[in-house]
This record gives C-alpha cells, sequence and structure tokens, in this order.
C-alpha cells in the first residue's frame, strides 16, 4: 500500500485497518478473559486470607500518606513445606505422563492405521474419532460410573460368563482414572498425529525399502522421526489439561487419585482459603509452562530445518 | 542412413540379457497396465522405457524395483529370479521421481541409510560416502539437509544414494522430471557419464523422447502396456516399427496410401494427399493393394521454388506457416489435398532476404529411402 492509498491518508490512518482487526479481537479476548483474570489470581496469591468479604486481604494500603505493598510469600512457603501440596503435585504430573504415554501408545497405531487408509474411508474413520466429543464431557465420563462399577457392565458380562466369582474393583481407584482421561484425550492424540502422518510421502517409504529396509526398519528410521512434531503436539495437547484435571478424578478416581485439581477444588470450596488456591493455581501454570515453552521450541527449530 | 532392417539388432534384443523380463503382466482391478512384456537388457547398458502417461513404463519399473507384483511372469537378473523378493532384499536400487531423500537427514545420512541398513563398519560407511560424495562433486555439502540444497544436487544426492550399495542393477524413474530445461541437457550427459564410468546397468523411465535418446543404449517404446518397438535410439527415430512409434518419436509427416506396386528392390505407393507416386528404394513384406502409411520426417523433406526433376517423391503446395527455432525453420506446406507436409531448412544464412515465405509456392520432395513404409 502507497502513503497516498485513500486508505492510509488523512485521519484514516489512526483507525485501526483490517489487519489489525482481525489480529486485535482474539488478543483483546485474551487480555479480558485470560491476562487480566491471571493477574487477579496472581493478585490474591499474595494476599492473607481474611474472614471478609472477599475472604483476603488486600496487598496494597494507602495509610497516613504512606503507601506499602505487602507482598505475603506465606502461601507460596506452605506450597513446598508441606508435603500434601508437592505430593498432590507430583501425583498429578505422574498421572498426566502416565494417562499420556498410554493416549499415545493407543493413538499412534490409530492414527497410523487411519492415514493409510483410503482418502474416503480416513474421513469416516476421523469422523468417528471425533463423534464422540459431540456429547458432553460429563455425560461421558458419568457413562464410565455404568461401565466400570460393581454391577456395571464390565463386572457383570465377566461375572455371567463365569470368569471372576466377585466384581472387581476397578471405579473409584486410580486405574478408572486413567481409564477416563485416557478415554476423553484420546481424540486430542489422534488429531494432530493423523494430521502429520497423512502428509507422510509414501515415496520415502519406498526410497527405504529400496535401500534395504524393512517395513518394520523403515518405520523407525523415517515414519518416526518424521512424525515426531506430531508426537509432541498430541502429547503437549493430552498432557498439559491432563495436569490439571479435576473432573475425572473426581468422579472416577476416589479418594486414592491425588491430584492437584482437587487440591485446588478443597482450598477455594472446603477451606475457602483463596490466596493459597491461587498460590496452588499459579505453581501449576508455571510447571505447565516449563513444556509448551519446549513444545515451541523444537516447532521453532523443526521450522528452521534443524531437527536431527 | 541406411534403412536396410538390421539383422544385428534383432539379434540382439532376443538373446537372453542380464535382466531378462518374461511375459511380465499386470493387471489392477480388471485393467490391464503392463501386458505380456519380453524385455532383455545387457550387463552395462542404459536402457529406457520411454511412453506416454498410461503406457504402463512406470509399472513396470515398480515391478522391477519390487513394488509391485506382478500377476504373471518372471524377472530374472543375474540368472536369478527376483518375482517373488520385496524391494528390500533385490540388489537393485532406484533413484525416485523427485528424488524422494529423507528430508530429516543430511546428505551423508540419506547415502549412508542403505549402507547402515546393510549392517556395514562405520568407517567403511563414512569411506563409501566420501567415495560418492566426490563421485558426485558434492563434497562440501555433506551436512546440508536436502531443503537447504538445489534441484539439481538433490539429484546428485539421489543418484550418490541409488549407487552407494553398488547394485546389479540402478532404475531411473524419470530423472530429469524435476529439472529445469536448461540443466536438464547438462545433468543428462552429467548422468550418463556416471554411470557409464561405474557400468552399472541401469533402466530408466521417462516420457521424454529426447532425454530418451541422448541418455540410452537402446529403448523400449511402450504404450496401453504394449511395448512396440526395442531398438537403438537411430532405429527407433529412422525406422519406426508402426504408426505409434513414428507418431510418438519426434515429428513426422504420415501419408495413408495402398502399395501400387511390390518388387523385391522397390516399392510404389499412391496416397490420395498427392499426385506423384511414392517411390520407396528398397523392398519391404507387403503385398500389392495393402494399405500402408508413409512416414517421411520433416528434416529429410526439400523445399524449393522450383520443381525438381522426375515423377516421384514430390509434391506442389503452398507455405501457410513458418515456425522459427533460431538454428532452422519448419514449413508448413498445404497441399491442394489438403495435406499437410512439413519440412525443416537449417538457417545457414543469418538473414536469407530471397528465401521462402509465407503464401509461396513451394515444391517439396525427398529421396527415395528417406522415408518409410509402415504396414501397422
Amino acid at each position: 500500500m502507497s502513503a497516498t492509498s485513500p486508505l492510509t491518508s488523512g485521519w484514516r490512518r489512526w483507525l485501526p485497518g483490517a489487519r489489525a482487526g482481525v489480529i486485535g479481537v482474539p488478543y483483546l479476548w485474551l487480555l479480558l478473559f485470560f491476562a487480566i483474570p491471571f493477574l487477579i489470581v496472581l493478585k490474591i496469591s499474595f494476599a492473607k486470607m481474611a474472614v471478609a468479604m472477599p475472604p483476603y486481604t488486600s496487598i496494597v494500603e494507602y495509610v497516613d500518606n504512606a503507601f506499602t505493598v505487602n507482598l505475603n510469600l506465606g502461601n507460596y512457603t506452605a506450597l513446598f513445606t508441606d508435603s500434601q501440596y508437592v505430593v498432590a503435585y507430583l501425583s498429578s504430573i505422574k498421572i498426566a505422563v502416565i494417562s499420556t504415554l498410554l493416549t499415545l501408545l493407543i493413538g499412534y497405531p490409530m492414527a497410523y492405521v487411519i492415514s493409510r487408509l483410503s482418502p474416503s474411508a480416513r474421513n469416516i474413520a476421523m469422523m468417528l474419532v471425533v463423534l464422540p466429543s459431540w456429547t458432553s464431557f460429563l455425560i461421558r465420563v458419568y457413562a464410565w460410573i455404568g461401565i466400570l462399577d460393581s454391577n456395571g457392565l464390565i463386572n457383570r458380562t465377566l461375572m455371567s460368563m463365569g470368569l471372576i466369582d466377585e466384581p472387581l474393583r476397578i471405579l473409584y481407584t486410580p486405574v478408572a482414572a486413567y481409564i477416563g482421561i485416557v478415554y476423553c484425550y484420546l481424540p486430542f492424540m489422534v488429531l494432530p498425529l493423523y494430521a502429520n502422518l497423512v502428509k507422510l510421502d509414501n515415496r520415502l517409504l519406498e526410497a527405504a525399502y529400496d535401500l534395504g529396509a524393512k517395513p518394520w526398519q523403515a518405520f523407525l528410521r523415517i515414519t518416526l522421526p518424521l512424525s515426531r512434531s506430531g508426537i509432541i503436539a498430541g502429547c503437549m495437547l493430552v498432557m498439559i489439561p491432563a495436569v490439571g484435571e479435576f473432573v475425572i478424578p473426581e468422579m472416577l478416581g476416589g479418594p486414592d487419585t491425588l491430584m492437584i485439581g482437587r487440591v485446588l477444588w478443597g482450598e477455594f470450596f472446603n477451606n475457602r482459603d483463596w490466596p493459597l488456591a491461587s498460590a496452588v493455581a499459579i505453581v501449576m501454570l508455571i510447571l505447565l509452562l516449563i513444556p509448551i515453552i519446549i513444545f515451541n521450541r523444537s516447532q521453532q527449530r523443526e521450522l528452521e530445518g534443524k531437527l536431527a | 542412413m541406411p534403412v536396410d532392417a538390421k539383422p544385428e539388432a534383432i539379434a540382439l534384443n532376443s538373446e537372453p540379457g542380464y535382466l531378462s523380463i518374461r511375459d511380465l503382466r499386470k493387471e489392477f482391478d480388471g485393467f490391464v497396465a503392463v501386458d505380456d512384456v519380453n524385455l532383455d537388457v545387457r550387463k552395462g547398458e542404459i536402457f529406457a522405457l520411454l511412453g506416454g502417461s498410461g503406457s504402463g513404463k512406470s509399472t513396470l519399473l515398480r515391478c522391477l524395483a519390487g513394488f509391485e507384483t506382478p500377476t504373471k511372469g518372471t524377472i530374472l537378473l543375474d540368472g536369478q529370479p527376483i518375482t517373488a523378493l520385496p524391494p528390500y532384499e533385490r540388489p537393485i536400487n532406484m533413484m525416485f521421481q523427485s528424488y524422494a531423500l529423507f528430508p530429516h537427514m543430511t546428505v551423508e545420512q540419506n547415502i549412508a541409510f542403505g549402507l547402515k541398513q546393510d549392517g556395514m563398519a562405520k568407517d567403511a560407511i563414512a569411506r563409501r560416502v566420501g567415495e560418492m560424495l566426490e563421485l558426485v562433486q558434492l563434497q562440501k555439502l555433506g551436512k546440508r539437509k536436502p531443503h537447504q540444497l538445489s534441484g539439481g544436487q538433490q539429484q546428485r544426492v539421489a543418484l550418490a544414494r541409488s549407487l552407494a550399495k553398488s547394485p546389479k542393477l540402478l532404475l531411473l524413474d524419470e530423472p530429469m522430471g524435476a529439472l529445469d530445461k536448461k540443466l536438464r541437457s547438462k545433468m543428462q550427459l552429467e548422468l550418463v557419464n556416471i554411470i557409464e564410468q561405474l557400468g552399472v546397468t541401469c533402466v530408466m523411465v521417462t516420457h521424454d523422447q529426447e532425454e530418451a535418446m541422448t541418455m540410452a543404449t537402446r529403448i523400449a517404446v511402450m504404450d496401453q502396456g504394449w511395448i512396440q518397438q526395442i531398438g537403438k535410439p537411430d532405429d527407433i527415430y529412422e525406422q519406426p516399427a508402426n504408426r505409434f512409434v513414428a507418431g510418438f518419436i519426434g515429428s513426422v509427416n504420415s501419408f495413408e496410401g495402398v502399395i501400387d506396386e511390390d518388387l523385391p528392390e522397390y516399392v510404389t505407393v499412391r496416397t490420395a494427399d498427392f499426385p506423384a507416386p511414392i517411390y520407396v528404394g528398397h523392398g519391404i513384406t507387403g503385398y500389392e493393394g495393402q494399405p500402408v502409411a508413409f512416414a517421411l520426417r520433416p528434416e529429410k523433406v526439400h523445399i524449393a521454388k522450383e520443381e525438381p526433376e522426375g515423377d516421384t517423391n514430390k509434391a506442389f503446395g503452398v507455405v501457410e506457416d513458418i515456425a522459427y527455432f533460431g538454428s532452422h525453420s519448419v514449413y508448413h506446406v498445404r497441399l491442394p489435398s489438403g495435406a499437410k507436409i512439413l519440412s525443416n531448412f537449417a538457417n545457414m544464412k543469418r538473414w536469407d532476404s530471397d528465401g521462402i515465405t509465407w503464401n509461396d509456392e513451394v515444391w517439396v520432395s525427398w529421396d527415395d529411402n528417406d522415408g518409410v513404409v509402415l504396414t501397422s
């Protein structure tokens, strides 16, 4: 666009252009509904609990011409001194990592097989992967109660077949939480993997066979390294929300499934300790930032073509 | 160029070769892509499969590489049957169309792939990769990734990768397909030099007749799954076996007619396209009254303003179009019958002011042995 263009001349150039609008609207949205609430939570995490409305102290005071900022670090020190929180964080990460690996183990073969189907069959298969998401998340998790329950679908089937005498205890154990997380997050693993694998040039595999690679060797040396970015994207999409998952461990996991989401809920609603709950949330966010940064850097490297 | 049938070339075609394809047939869901192909390629030869799309040339190549299983027939390489072997067990390597270089590996890793697969020792691999890089003159680019290379450099890497394992047979799938025209003619000769230097037997697939003629020692022209003709480039050009080959290779003037006189030492053909009879100075296997085509290459057609002597092999017409190619011009001469005849005229003078131009009335003529009578 030249400087004399009617769009940029006179007062009009002070108006935001269409490009700025397209970028600006989502940023404004993020500012209003992510950045500002985040700053509020950050602020609360440095306050003290108070029996008041709202139930925390103010961190800035202006008394006798003196402007004071009281940053209470007690909530953070509590998080690292009270082993309950550390254990909850570690347990969350453990559950998230294991369920991510399980999802990858199930999702990779799925995505691989779907990407090798004919184009029309591919679309149907991907539809089927996404189809359960058309039902409410809560209802799907609730349905698992009916399947895993002592007199649920699995136990009744196994008992009627005479394979077991008394019902297996699956519901309200960590196993049930794993099942729920893997089930709910599977599409988030399959989608990026599929998008990556479907682009794989079949001639690269043929070239590998031609050079003496058996199909499994070609898979390990060509398909797997080339799908790296899909694996990373899928794992991030599963692991990041899984760390903070609350509904699934709450509904399926039982008391043994200790996750940070439940601790957060307890501090906020049961103890009404908003500052501590805020600190729990902030630390969780920082923990999740690490994998996000790793993910971003690996994508950046791939764009620059430096990926080994 | 004498156009006598070459008994020597025919004998070579039937001699069992280093690579020997017998009665090969490949069907896809009832569609016959390759139909009863018999082919022998000699050791050290560069053999081209030439044809348009859908001619079956690529399917035949994929059968050789092992990516397709033939419906019927056998393939023997150096006396060993390889028809049932999977691609990774065949002593055959292929340079793929648009190369199929592994994007996540460096040039060196790409070349080393096949050697590593064979379990070769690390230092031996490094030595071999070095040799290969030297062969294709890419010593300085070993650490680069394929996307950091130009098209010509990528092609060299692909060649080095397919030669690294010293295959018994090298397959080239449209080797120049991804290069621009200028680079193409340079790389054609370079590729042939490298292949001949190593003495590797090579089968290439191409749709480009110039490429096949430049690179190959022998060519098989394919159409609709059939081999139409096998021969040296000049045999195929000067002695096409049928109307398809004559029309596919180069440009050609083709006139339908019937055999008028059929004698051992000459044949005459009468056509409706021009009044003078066609006199061919050698005998053919045909009969009087047989419908035939007379094929004549444009560069063999003389064009002049004066009527040539003699009663045969000439036609009168008007210059309708002149296509200027720099080195030569192609004159399009419209005959009174409506038929058109092309004549190539070498531009040997820079400015030819009294040359033939548009709408000139001209005579075209050719010598007794310049054309070919095609019976099929």
